[in-house]
């Protein structure tokens, strides 16, 4: 077995294992963190339903944002559909035989590498161009753009300049995943690519790539508006008791 | 108090660009031992007061979901950057409200999160030092959290609970508000924030009445403390005495003698706002609403009824049911509590009480949606009730209203500039600077529509625009209550 699969592998269990448990960690920990007050931004949904609704909307049209900006809204619209639609196409090489609809979006998949690049590209610029931008971003934020960019580049320079053994890279990642591992192609292009990925999946859980999880458990979106028709009770307003008040002064 | 310019209107409302460091001078008094303790807070920085900060900055994120996620979910996007008023008014970059939540994410992220313990500078994580506090104590209180930022944040990260969090940490470490604190103190002692004792209370009322006798012929009461009304009232003090608040508790009166309704004020619960919503403490805001069960199980009223104030709808709307709750002593018909405008709406709706609207034919009148009503409230059943209502009532007591423009009102609402904690002369700088986008919108109607009247439902907002209207030329009295307006217009019957 090369020296290389064997690194490659291991970097891909750490960084799954990374990303599984460090996104798990985080979801459990909003889960258990209580609100004790209900603060949706109003106008919001009355009932569960709404809210679910609310949520749907703002996940994937983004409707917030859209109200917000409209140039974020199109380039983080379109990265963030573009990042999807490459993610389905990239099950075809952990999947044997290849699911009938993932084979239907390959064409789709292959256009959406150039969208999440141009998307990528516009939200970069705003971090240049925008004085307000510029002013809040942090390195990391440059580099997570940078990463992604790097990514999504090697990746198209795969399909279009320098093609790997696609082939053995599938008998690669099919093996991985039940153990058995197989030999890696060992093309500079797809070594970079992975190398990235992994870095991507383990970044995940420690940056703010949280949002991902974190906009599920937002109480400003996920809470209904019925506060005088259900007395809400959780964390630190739990322990109220107001049964003995009343006996004034 | 440094010399300041007020900030040109334009033709279009402008983004600045930024000007560094351009409020870094802003601070409001801190509140002296005296007004600390008795809040429960040292009256002076603590020793070791780093740690005790980072302490309790760690024990806040782990009881409130909404900062674990706010803190952690933030990507920079932007949205929110050139929607803050203070921002927009002062053009300081802190008063982004991603940089103001960066004053104390970067803290967050130092001691609580793996990349800020390890490559602090990479995310932009900082100690807790001497002047990283005072940088909070600047710039969180030059948010007046009206979460107009939250509405269009993608995940929803509310800039208010926040500011609130930082001014709790403060105000733990010793470091508080004079404004705020002296306030809540008052209510704590006397029972409202104007610390007026019951004596003086019934004095004023005994005054209005007979005002309102000499006006319209008419034995409207202010009752005070009178067990076995139907209806408790709880109005925000500077309702008893201040300009024009007072035309709106008139209003009210008339309203609820006009429908017949048996009401009362409380001596002990004489006070709707909750000041502690601002410093984000608990207990404090708990121990200030308890005043109104215990003044409601006292005088065994049916209903609750809240007046015209923002924060304190919001308080009551939102948070009564869960820090004073449960109201199983109230008549289950009516929700607990309920805001004035719901009351005046329902009985205007059965006509139980009619207006005439050429009593307001001298005004052309606008609204002013606070934002504590606007973005965490709700008034009637359905959303965006907190919007209708009052136009309704507004509309039916006037003859010529119009709005705002669209991106200015409802949801989307502009601050006052006064509200969460900083109406005070030592921000006069910031209340003035900050009060721009809602001056910029009021002037588009004035010159469109020849406004001459600003309606609204807030205490806060009334007596900051009563300061600041003057200084973009507008008489101080433009500003009004929307009772004020259904005062002049409903039709009283003379008694019989």
């Amino acid at each position: 077995m090369p020296a290389l699969t064997i690194v490659v592998a291991v970097l891909f269990y750490a960084a799954a294992a990374t990303l599984a448990g460090g996104v798990a960690y985080h979801i459990w920990l909003y889960a258990r963190t209580p609100q004790p007050l209900k603060i949706p931004t109003t106008p919001a949904p009355t009932t569960r339903a709404g809210v679910m609704l609310r949520m749907l909307k703002e996940v994937t049209l983004f409707e917030s944002l859209f109200k917000a900006n409209k140039w974020s809204w199109l380039f983080g619209w379109v990265f963030h559909v573009a990042l999807l639609l490459v993610l389905l196409r990239h099950l075809r090489y952990f999947t044997d035989p290849v699911w009938g609809w993932v084979v239907l979006i390959q064409p789709f998949g292959i256009y959406a590498g150039f969208a999440m690049l141009a998307g990528l590209a516009g939200l970069w610029a705003r971090r240049f161009l925008v004085d307000r931008v510029r002013y809040i971003s942090s390195p990391s934020d440059h580099l997570m753009l940078a990463l992604l960019i790097a990514i999504a580049a090697s990746g198209l320079v795969m399909k279009y300049v320098a093609p790997t053994d696609i082939v053995a890279l599938k008998v690669f990642f099919l093996g991985l995943m039940i153990f058995s591992w197989q030999p890696l192609p060992a093309d500079p292009v797809l070594l970079i690519h992975l190398a990235l990925v992994a870095a991507l999946m383990i970044v995940f859980p420690m940056s703010k790539l949280l949002h991902a999880p974190g906009v599920f458990f937002s109480p400003t979106r996920n809470q209904a508006d019925d506060p005088r028709e259900h007395r809400h009770v959780a964390g630190w307003a739990a322990q109220i008791d107001n049964t003995s008040s009343g006996v004034r002064r | 108090m440094a010399e300041f310019e007020t900030p040109a209107l334009r033709e279009y409302p402008v983004i600045p660009l930024l000007q560094v460091g351009s409020m870094a001078h802003s601070k409001p008094f801190v509140a002296k031992a005296v007004y600390q303790e008795p809040l429960g807070f040292p009256g002076e920085l603590v020793p070791d007061w780093e740690n005790v900060a980072v302490k309790k900055l760690g024990a806040l994120v782990s009881q409130s979901r909404a900062l674990q996620v706010f803190l952690d979910s933030c990507v920079k996007c932007g949205a929110c950057t050139d929607k803050c008023h203070y921002f927009l008014g002062t053009s300081d970059p802190k008063n982004m409200p991603v940089a103001r939540q960066d004053l104390l994410r970067s803290v967050y992220r130092r001691y609580y999160t793996f990349a800020g313990k390890h490559f602090p500078r990479l995310v932009g994580a900082r100690d807790m030092t001497k002047n990283v506090l005072d940088e909070w104590y600047s710039y969180f209180h030059q948010c007046s959290q009206c979460r107009r930022c939250a509405v269009f944040c993608p995940y929803g990260i509310d800039t208010a609970e926040i500011s609130m969090a930082a001014r709790e940490i403060m105000d733990t470490v010793g470091v508080g508000q004079k404004y705020c604190n002296e306030i809540i103190a008052k209510v704590h002692k006397i029972g409202n924030n104007l610390g007026l004792p019951g004596p003086a209370l019934r004095n004023t009322l005994e005054g209005l009445e007979e005002d309102v006798k000499d006006a319209t012929g008419v034995d409207v009461k202010f009752p005070l403390d009178v067990k076995g009304a139907e209806i408790l009232v709880v109005v925000p003090s500077a309702d008893f005495f201040a300009e024009p608040h007072i035309d709106g508790l008139i209003g009210y009166a008339k309203v609820l003698h006009a429908a017949g309704i048996s009401w009362t004020l409380s001596s002990h619960a004489s006070e709707a706002a909750n000041f502690s919503l601002f410093i984000g403490n608990g207990d404090n805001l708990q121990k200030v609403a308890l005043r109104v069960r215990e003044a409601a199980l006292d005088l065994g009223v049916k209903r609750i009824v809240v007046g015209e104030c923002g924060h304190a709808w919001r308080v009551a709307y939102s948070f009564w049911n869960t820090l004073i709750g449960p109201f199983d002593f109230l008549d289950p018909a009516y929700p607990v509590p309920q805001h004035i405008c719901e009351v005046t709406y329902d009985l205007m709706q059965r006509g139980a009480i009619t207006f005439d609207k050429s009593a307001n034919d001298d005004k052309i009148v606008t609204f002013h949606d606070s934002c504590n009503v606007a973005r965490a409230s709700r008034m009637g059943e359905k959303p965006g009730g907190q919007f209708s209502i009052p136009r309704a009532i507004i509309k039916a007591c006037v003859n010529r209203f119009h709005d705002m423009p669209s991106d200015t009102i409802q949801e989307s609402t502009f601050c006052c500039g006064g509200g969460g904690g900083l109406l005070t002369d030592d921000l006069v700088e910031l209340r003035i600077k900050g009060a721009l986008p809602r001056m910029q919108a009021l002037q588009q109607v004035v010159d469109e529509y020849g406004v001459n009247y600003l309606a609204a439902i807030c205490a806060i907002c009334k007596s900051q625009f009563t300061k600041v209207l003057p200084y973009y030329q507008h008489p101080m009295d433009m500003i009004g209550s929307v009772h004020g307006l259904v005062s002049n217009a409903i039709v009283l019957k003379a008694d019989a």
